[in-house]
């Protein structure tokens, strides 16, 4: 994985300067930006209502027993947002999306598609990481505060049904409130900006280096998925000290 | 390749000097030297293997090579300028149309991509160029549609949209039945008369080849074993070129 770390550097530095060209690619951006949320919507919803669910579930009754069951939101929801959505997202988008696009962009590197842009001058880079990278930039962001949302609900929905916990909607929301703020939203963002960068750079790097027929298309799905993974958490720990000061 | 599309100028020169590549260990070009003069229909034949499509790659600036050069009108291909300034296309064995893209987005991508005409021009420019590789009313089929003569002529009208002064070919004929490769053929010389490209073919047809060239190159394991007309080439005494152009399915 390692040895792909300069690549992914040079990759992610040439998109960078190819930045200013995002409003002339604005067309395949939109396109991407809806796949991704086509894509994963869905399963955004499943995954963090159970998230949340389980977070209430492990924590309520053990709260419930020491008389602390008051915070429960306030517990469900820091933890969801500043943890759990962010890292649980990027996960989520580097299997489902980054899977994709390194399937995509590999098949179209072993098809030759890729070299038949480059003799009409056009900048594989500019052409095909550029929209993906902007678009799942946006997208993770905004995929993160939409499982915060349904992830607290998920969190409520168990802390009121569960007859151990038995805490109501309304006290759950009202400990939410008193104890998660924008900063811990914007915290869970922010990780997750970066989560999208790593996603989409190691995706497209692994597409772009693919070799060989449909094995080396799926080894380089594998690698990209894998390697993203490996890399977000990686990425999450040093976010989070950083981010912690 | 240069974003300027303007109108047709004729063909340029290419000149191969000392050319070689090694990959995976393996010298697939070991030193050629040749050169095709602008509108010429120059063909390179040889069997599988011998390294023609690897040469293709090279003149268009797909590859550097370990060794040598390649020169456009004089100026060298691997600099990279040289692909602004002239107007080159590649015809790819498979076709290489982008699977996600209809196939008039696939002819109109050059233009598109640089916004060098108006979407109304693009349409009306792809129609015509499909028009004239007999492919009218195909702009709204997915490549996969295709067959895949229909693919190449595709490709080739992509190639024409860049109005290129010189059109390479990768076995243009491979996979087609007789009919389909004479038409690719009869596209080839009618694109060199009417707008005097230099063409550059690789390709095994013999009928192709002999049909078409205007010279030949026979290569064989990196090697140029002859150059000249085809007539030329047919009287060659080289035992190679000979059990090449005279083999057949007898045993």
């Amino acid at each position: 994985m390692f040895q792909n770390l300069g690549e992914m550097a040079m990759l992610f530095w040439r998109t960078l300067r190819a930045l200013p060209l995002t409003w002339r690619q604005r067309q395949k951006v939109f396109e991407q930006f809806f796949e991704i949320g086509n894509a994963s919507l869905l399963m955004v919803c499943v995954l963090s209502f159970f998230i949340g669910g389980v977070l209430a579930l492990q924590t309520g009754p053990f709260m419930a027993e020491r008389a602390l069951v008051n915070y429960l939101g306030g517990i469900v929801g820091y933890s969801h947002c500043r943890e759990l959505a962010p890292i649980m997202m990027g996960i989520l988008i580097a299997g489902r999306i980054g899977s994709a696009m390194a399937a995509e962009i590999g098949s179209m590197r072993v098809y030759q598609e890729i070299d038949a842009l480059r003799t009409m001058n056009i900048n594989p880079v500019h052409y095909l990481v550029l929209p993906r990278l902007v678009a799942i930039a946006i997208a993770l962001p905004m995929l993160v505060i939409f499982s915060d949302l349904v992830g607290w609900l998920g969190g409520a929905v168990v802390a009121a049904a569960n007859h151990q916990i038995d805490v109501g909607m309304q006290p759950f929301f009202a400990s939410l409130r008193e104890v998660v703020d924008f900063q811990d939203v914007a915290h869970g963002v922010v990780k997750s900006f970066f989560f999208a960068l790593i996603v989409g750079v190691v995706s497209c790097q692994q597409g772009l280096a693919t070799l060989g027929g449909p094995r080396g298309i799926g080894r380089s799905v594998t690698k990209a998925v894998v390697n993203s993974i490996v890399l977000v958490v990686i990425a999450d720990y040093f976010l989070t000290r950083v981010l912690l000061k | 390749m240069t974003t300027n599309l303007q109108t047709n100028s004729g063909g340029v020169s290419v000149q191969v000097r000392g050319l070689r590549r090694s990959l995976g260990g393996h010298e697939v070009l070991r030193g050629l030297d040749f050169e095709v003069k602008p509108g010429e229909i120059f063909v390179i034949m040889g069997p599988s293997g011998s390294g023609k499509s690897v040469l293709l790659r090279h003149i268009i600036g797909l590859e550097d090579p370990d060794a040598g050069e390649i020169l456009i009108n004089g100026e060298s291909v691997h600099g990279g300028e040289v692909l602004d300034k002239y107007r080159m296309a590649l015809v790819f064995q498979s076709g290489a149309l982008l699977n996600s893209l209809t196939v008039g987005e696939n002819v109109g991508l050059y233009l598109t991509e640089h916004q060098l005409k108006s979407p109304e021009e693009i349409r009306r420019i792809v129609a015509e160029k499909l028009e004239v590789v007999g492919l009218k009313d195909t702009e709204a089929k997915m490549p996969n549609e295709l067959s895949g003569g229909m693919k190449k002529r595709a490709a080739i009208a992509r190639a024409l949209v860049i109005e290129p002064q010189m059109i390479l070919y990768d076995e243009p004929t491979s996979e087609l039945d007789p009919l389909s490769a004479a038409v690719i053929g009869k596209e080839i010389l009618k694109l060199q008369e009417r707008i005097h490209v230099t063409s550059l073919v690789v390709s095994h047809d013999r009928e192709l080849a002999f049909g078409i060239a205007d010279r030949i190159a026979v290569i064989n394991e990196g090697r140029i074993l002859a150059i000249g007309t085809p007539d030329e080439v047919r009287r060659s005494e080289d035992p190679t070129i000979k059990k090449f152009l005279t083999a057949d399915f007898k045993l």
